[in-house]
């Protein structure tokens, strides 16, 4: 913002060294967010780490134990934390990259200016619109003993497993649902796409380039600013997956879809252990947050900006 | 070009093939792979209009002998799991978040696009810096604050927070803002009207894609939320749709699947029907966001 555009905006033309009505005014429309900031973000924030270094229990019965919470959690003595980091780790692993070959692979067909395209669209975004309960609910009853996937994988011969009560197949379950729904990351991807030039397709055609190689070549680094944005966001919402693992599994069987978000909910709110899991989200925070530090490090790599921005920038 | 030996012509025509080639491959890919996407939900449809008889058999019955349109009353008008309750329930609750949502971030992101006060700039970075934050490290403070303040069991919790804008709605506005000419609220400015003024009047009205969108993200967010009620909603009358399905899938009288999927089915017609006509405004939404990055 100039100073050219506030002394215009302001109606007069005194230097800005003190507060002046125009700040006062700013800061009138922005206090709900500021109010809203200090008790619900800021103060909850620093709340929470001084609870994790306590015991802190339903009752509000606590002593200071320092960092023994996350002691306990990091010298490995609690079984459950590493099974819930085992687990989580499993689903990031499995789940980011899933998301992103199917959401690409979507878009791009979507992008073939088919005939029926919107009705397309419609059917592979639905998923994300209704994700929540009933959808978890739904998966639950396909993949039951007799559900759907294991009658059609009767169908051709296969006996499925008991998905959800097995120790090998419930994580994988959990994944396919959650690969069900990939309509967000697809529409970014879609627009995208809709952004790479069609001049230089027509180039890579002329020069005999087949699709493969022209996706690979052509469309692949433009859209590296699209799978970049996905992959931080996908990272971060996959660290946070729960519904799928409470409905559909409850984190069993023997722990082996026990996710760190259902043993942090279990933690506080059915074992009443308040300060231990303050401490788990604040590991969770941390690690979040190096992860997408080291994406954002990495990123200057591979991931390719046009010399022109486009006008949505600037947000710094 | 230079290694071509065939006609221009030739190369024309070539590409052509090529080209329909590939459409029909990508026809048959999309339509198979769409199939596979809403098999799910037609399955959904088909297990609600069942007999118990049909619901475990192999192969799959797709299509029931009978179609039993009395299992959707019969999920959710009994007394002991009467829903029209928890939609009420739920319409409160969605109704109150997304009203304080629209009005909290509408006024905090004109702050933010058109008033040059001091510390903006870094205000601004906090905003986006909280997207960042994951909720679950709030979680616990908060719960104890709402215990502190009497909240628990009631719909406060869930609502109130909204009426104190949220980071990315913020964001999403403002960058709305921004792409309005400032010469209009600026002529507005010299002939006297007030910022309230070019607020309500200039502003807004020009708005309505972008309010839309808002609209339907958080509606379809808090729709579905499930994690919230679960922590602050406990006695049965309090309970939305999603924390009462779940009751009644858990309980000892626990619901058969084909009425679950009833239950479950009415439960995404809302969320289903709005996007359906509001599709740009997601559309919108989504891409506006993804732009951000580059």
């Amino acid at each position: 913002m100039s100073s050219q555009s506030v002394t215009t905006a302001a109606g007069y033309t005194r230097r800005r060294s003190f507060i002046t009505r125009t700040d006062l005014i700013g800061w009138l429309f922005i206090s709900p967010w500021l109010i809203g900031f200090v008790v619900f973000t800021a103060g909850p924030f620093l709340a929470a780490f001084f609870l994790s270094t306590t015991t802190w229990d339903v009752a509000g019965q606590w002593e200071e134990v320092g960092l023994r919470n996350y002691q306990k959690m990091l010298s490995g003595g609690d079984e459950l934390f590493n099974a819930a980091v085992r687990n989580t780790l499993y689903f990031v692993v499995f789940n980011v990259p899933g998301v992103q070959i199917i959401a690409l692979a979507l878009a791009a067909l979507l992008n073939q200016k088919l005939r029926g395209i919107a009705v397309y669209r419609t059917i592979f975004y639905l998923p994300s619109v209704t994700s929540g309960i009933a959808t978890a609910y739904l998966w639950a009853t396909i993949l039951a003993k007799f559900g759907l996937l294991n009658g059609m994988l009767a169908l051709i011969g296969i006996d499925g497993p008991t998905w959800l009560y097995s120790v090998d197949w419930g994580m994988p379950a959990i994944i396919m649902y959650s690969l069900w729904n990939v309509g967000t990351p697809m529409l970014v991807y879609l627009a995208s796409l809709q952004g790479v030039p069609v001049h230089l397709h027509e180039a890579a055609m002329i020069d005999g380039a087949g699709v493969w190689s022209r996706f690979r070549h052509v469309t692949l680094p433009m859209i590296t600013p699209a799978i970049f944005f996905n992959s931080v966001l996908g990272v971060i919402n996959s660290f946070q997956v729960f519904t799928a693992a409470f409905i559909l599994t409850g984190g069993g069987p023997a722990n082996a879809t026990l996710v760190y978000i259902l043993y942090l909910y279990q933690s506080a709110f059915m074992n009443g252990k308040m300060g231990y899991a303050s401490a788990l989200a604040w590991v969770l925070f941390l690690v979040i947050l190096a992860v997408t530090l080291v994406q954002l490090a990495v990123a200057r790599l591979w991931v390719y900006y046009e010399a022109e921005q486009p006008t949505g920038r600037g947000v710094g | 070009m230079a290694t071509s030996t065939t006609s221009p012509g030739g190369f024309f025509a070539r590409r052509q093939t090529q080209r329909r080639v590939e459409r029909f491959l990508a026809y048959f890919v999309v339509t198979v792979l769409a199939i596979g996407y809403a098999a799910p939900f037609l399955w959904m449809v088909s297990t609600s209009l069942k007999a118990p008889s049909e619901l475990d058999s192999i192969p799959p019955i797709w299509i029931p002998k009978v179609l039993q349109f009395q299992n959707y009353p019969n999920s959710m008008l009994q007394p002991t799991r009467y829903f029209p309750l928890f939609y009420e329930n739920t319409a409160i609750y969605v109704g109150l978040s997304v009203l304080g949502s629209l009005v909290s971030c509408t006024l905090v992101a004109y702050g933010f696009a058109r008033i040059p006060f001091k510390g903006s700039k870094f205000l601004f970075t906090l905003v986006l810096s909280t997207m960042m934050l994951p909720p679950q490290v709030l979680l616990i403070p908060q719960y104890l604050l709402f215990k502190q303040l009497g909240w628990l069991d009631s719909l406060l919790p869930l609502v109130v927070p909204h009426w104190f804008g949220s980071a990315f709605y913020i964001f999403l506005l403002r960058q709305f803002f921004m792409t309005i000419p400032r010469e209009l609220d600026e002529a507005a400015l010299v002939d006297g009207a007030n910022r309230l003024d070019i607020f309500w009047r200039i502003l807004l009205p020009l708005c309505r894609p972008i309010l839309i969108t808002v609209f339907a993200l958080t509606f379809v967010t808090q729709w579905n939320d499930f994690f919230g009620p679960l922590i602050y909603l406990n006695s049965q009358k309090n309970m939305v749709v999603a924390t009462a399905l779940r009751l009644f899938a858990m309980s000892q009288q626990a619901l058969p699947i084909h009425l679950l999927m009833a239950a479950s089915v009415t439960s995404v017609i809302p969320v289903i029907v709005l996007f359906l006509f509001a599709q740009r405004a997601f559309v919108r939404g989504i891409t506006m966001t993804g732009m951000k990055e580059g």
